[in-house]
């Protein structure tokens, strides 16, 4: 209650703040420390660090909010006045954006538009690539205009979600238990692993990888992973839950600390998994490989919206935090985990020549790699899984997807969770 | 005003009504705004006032949910049947066996002290435990009990039940331990000079003047067992489900009408259970 109240009271100080010195940049400098911007979103890019260096950088104060995917999606559709930013995935865009509680961004107040990848502007990674299945995010990264809420396919200078963060996911092995190489996305359901494999209990992304296994085991091939047509995800979930039924799951998953300790414990020596999961993995001292697959990999991407009640001061303030954002300090924290910056040239001046020959380029470590806390993450000669930026994000197979039948796909979940 | 007061009618009004408003609002009033959403419709993200009985068709007609409500009372009678043993062997020990008031007290407390933890972290203090390089297996392994780890230990309907007799074995103790407690030695005295051997002391006597603690206590483990999702979340590892993760799940992805639709069936059920136990005991005469 007494933040409500402290936030009216900032506001109607902006207000008259901004009615008496209009354009007048030492108060507003002054006034700028007083803003506080509410951010909440996934854990992932979600990080105290940041908000800490918003502090020291710009002078404002982020409240940070991590939830999980559902959560944040829920937060999103249904409480717009509780955040200022959220942070999230393309696919919950394409759900929220409808609703009319994020606003639109002018892309010419983007200092570095013109340097954000490809990816989230024309879908194309290089001019040659070839758009992959699912929500890709430049699907659902444009809008009409300023009051939009419908998405358009060309770069129209009205973004929905500025984008941050992404990266491509595939599965999680253990080699040392495995004994063997792992080309396929179907090895997890090879009965080799029975008992000793997991999946992730979030519908919309387990479905993918769902679907890249059965492509793999060469079942069916979808004419479009991420909108399966009713038949297609009872087939799929079919295979599943006849999977399931043998034993061949040890457990699901939801959180990332859960996959991380399935993997840790030897529970599970394969299961669908996110980047990070593996660090966490593999710092513990365990062996753990993100293991790159011929099919491809699962990609997703995360970006900053802003909320629609976001107006004055305080859209000025989040306008020059995700200036901020894109100018390479997020970047190079962010990329230094193993993720892509959205603006990879600009993240490059925060990362030393080895680290960025190891994560962007694909090269062998010259020196131990750590990560942004100082953990040795890599030894001197070893190679990041999957290679260079090119060749992870140029085999995405898919993206993170909501679907036309979402609803249907959610119950039949559910069905296979409960069978 | 005086007279006003003196009204015995009115003064019992006034008396009650604190207790009724609170249970009005608190109460009352969200289980009838449940009841009202489980026949409104929702989409992805919103969600639209109706009068549409959809979600308690789909619920119905799935064979999930008959499958979920059978594995909910699975767990519930397998729980409470555990719970029961345990618990009345501990109130008896403690009651009847432990001569010192002091000690008694001493040992009940004893038995509260996990309690001081909460129900997550005892729960998932577990998982190490129990898994397939924990220290059940590795202890029995080197005992040479087994040869290959017992991968039924963890992520199974044993985890589940293991965790729900750990957490509510106590809401047996507690209740039982009371109504023990209050029973005149001298009945016991009683029946042993008439003749009666132990077991049917305790068949004849015992039992049937424990029946309002043994009554209390199904009642909080028969509840807290049909309405616990997390612990059947962490413990089968998410491969079970029980009907309070279908209403989560159902939450988390924002189904709200047909989440209340799930609450009200299992509301409704839980009532029955509760109703036809009390049909077999009084707990008020008893109290």
């Amino acid at each position: 209650m007494t933040k409500i109240s402290r936030r009216h009271v900032l506001k109607g100080g902006a207000a008259f703040a901004a009615g008496s010195t209009l354009g007048a940049p030492m108060i507003w400098a002054q006034n700028i420390k007083d803003v506080t911007l509410r951010q909440f979103g996934t854990g992932v890019s979600n990080l105290n660090e940041v908000a800490q260096k918003v502090k020291e950088d710009l002078g404002f104060t982020l409240e940070m909010t991590a939830l999980d995917s559902d959560s944040v999606t829920q937060r999103a559709a249904t409480q717009p006045k509780s955040f200022d930013i959220a942070d999230i995935e393309y696919w919950i865009c394409k759900k929220v954006w409808p609703t009319g509680n994020l606003q639109a961004m002018d892309t010419s107040k983007i200092k570095n538009y013109d340097k954000i990848v490809g990816i989230f502007r024309n879908g194309k990674l290089t001019p040659e690539s070839v758009i992959a299945q699912g929500t890709a995010p430049h699907t659902v990264g444009f809008t009409s205009g300023p009051n939009g809420t419908d998405f358009v396919q060309e770069e129209s200078g009205w973004m929905t979600l500025i984008p941050t963060i992404y990266n491509a996911d595939t599965l999680g092995i253990r080699p040392d238990l495995i004994g063997r190489p792992i080309r396929n996305w179907s090895e997890l359901l090879n009965p080799e692993f029975k008992g000793k494999a997991s999946i992730l209990d979030i519908s919309s992304i387990g479905i993918m990888d769902m679907a890249m296994v059965v492509e793999s085991m060469g079942e069916y091939k979808y004419p479009d992973k991420g909108n399966m047509t009713r038949d297609e995800i009872d087939m799929t979930l079919a295979i599943f839950t006849e999977a399931k039924k043998n034993g061949q799951f040890r457990a699901f998953w939801k959180s990332f600390d859960e996959s991380v300790n399935l993997m840790a414990s030897g529970e599970v020596v394969i299961q669908s998994m996110w980047s990070p999961a593996i660090t966490a993995v593999k710092s513990k001292g365990i062996p753990c490989v993100y293991q790159p697959l011929e099919e491809g990999y699962r990609s997703w991407g995360g970006g900053i919206g802003l909320s629609a009640a976001l107006t004055g001061l305080e859209r000025d303030a989040a306008y020059e935090y995700i200036n901020w954002y894109l100018d390479g300090w997020v970047g190079g924290f962010l990329m230094r985990q193993g993720y892509y910056s959205a603006v990879p040239e600009t993240s490059r001046n925060y990362m030393s020549a080895d680290e960025w020959g190891f994560w962007f380029e694909g090269k062998p470590a010259e020196g131990d790699i750590t990560n942004p806390y100082g953990q040795v993450m890599e030894k001197a000669g070893a190679v990041r899984d999957g290679g260079s930026f090119y060749d992870r994000m140029g085999s995405v197979a898919c993206w993170n997807a909501v679907m036309d039948e979402n609803q249907y796909m959610v119950r039949k979940w559910n069905e296979f969770i409960a069978a | 005003m005086e007279r006003l007061l003196k009204n015995k009618a009115l003064s019992g009004w006034l008396m009650v009504s604190p207790l009724a408003a609170i249970l009005m609002f608190f109460l009352v009033l969200p289980i009838v705004m449940i009841v009202i959403v489980s026949f409104w419709r929702a989409t992805e993200f919103s969600i639209i006032p109706d009068f549409d009985l959809e979600n308690y068709q789909y619920l119905f007609g799935s064979a999930v949910t008959y499958k979920v409500f059978f594995n909910t009372f699975k767990y519930a009678a397998i729980t409470w049947a555990l719970t029961l043993g345990i618990g009345f062997t501990v109130a008896y020990f403690l009651a009847f066996h432990i001569r010192s008031q002091t000690w008694q007290i001493a040992l009940f407390l004893l038995c509260t002290i996990p309690f001081w933890t909460s129900n997550i972290i005892r729960m998932i203090s577990w998982i190490p435990f129990l898994g397939r390089n924990g220290i059940a297996n590795s202890a029995l392994i080197s005992w040479g009990v087994i040869d290959e780890p017992l991968e039924w230990l963890l992520f199974s309907d044993f985890a589940v039940i293991l965790a729900f007799v750990h957490l509510y074995t106590l809401f047996m103790v507690v209740p039982i331990f009371n109504t023990m407690m209050r029973i005149d030695k001298s009945l016991v005295e009683a029946a042993r000079d008439a003749g009666a051997s132990g077991a049917q002391i305790l068949w004849n006597v015992i039992i049937p003047l424990t029946k309002p603690g043994i009554m209390i206590g199904t009642i909080f483990v028969v509840t807290l067992v049909m309405g616990d999702f997390i612990t059947v979340r962490f413990m089968s590892g998410s491969q079970s489900a029980n009907v309070g993760r279908l209403i989560s799940n159902d939450i988390a992805l924002l189904a709200y009408p047909s989440a209340s639709a799930t609450a009200v069936v299992l509301l409704a059920t839980v009532l029955i259970v509760i109703a036809t136990l009390l049909r077999f005991v009084d707990i008020r005469k008893e109290l």
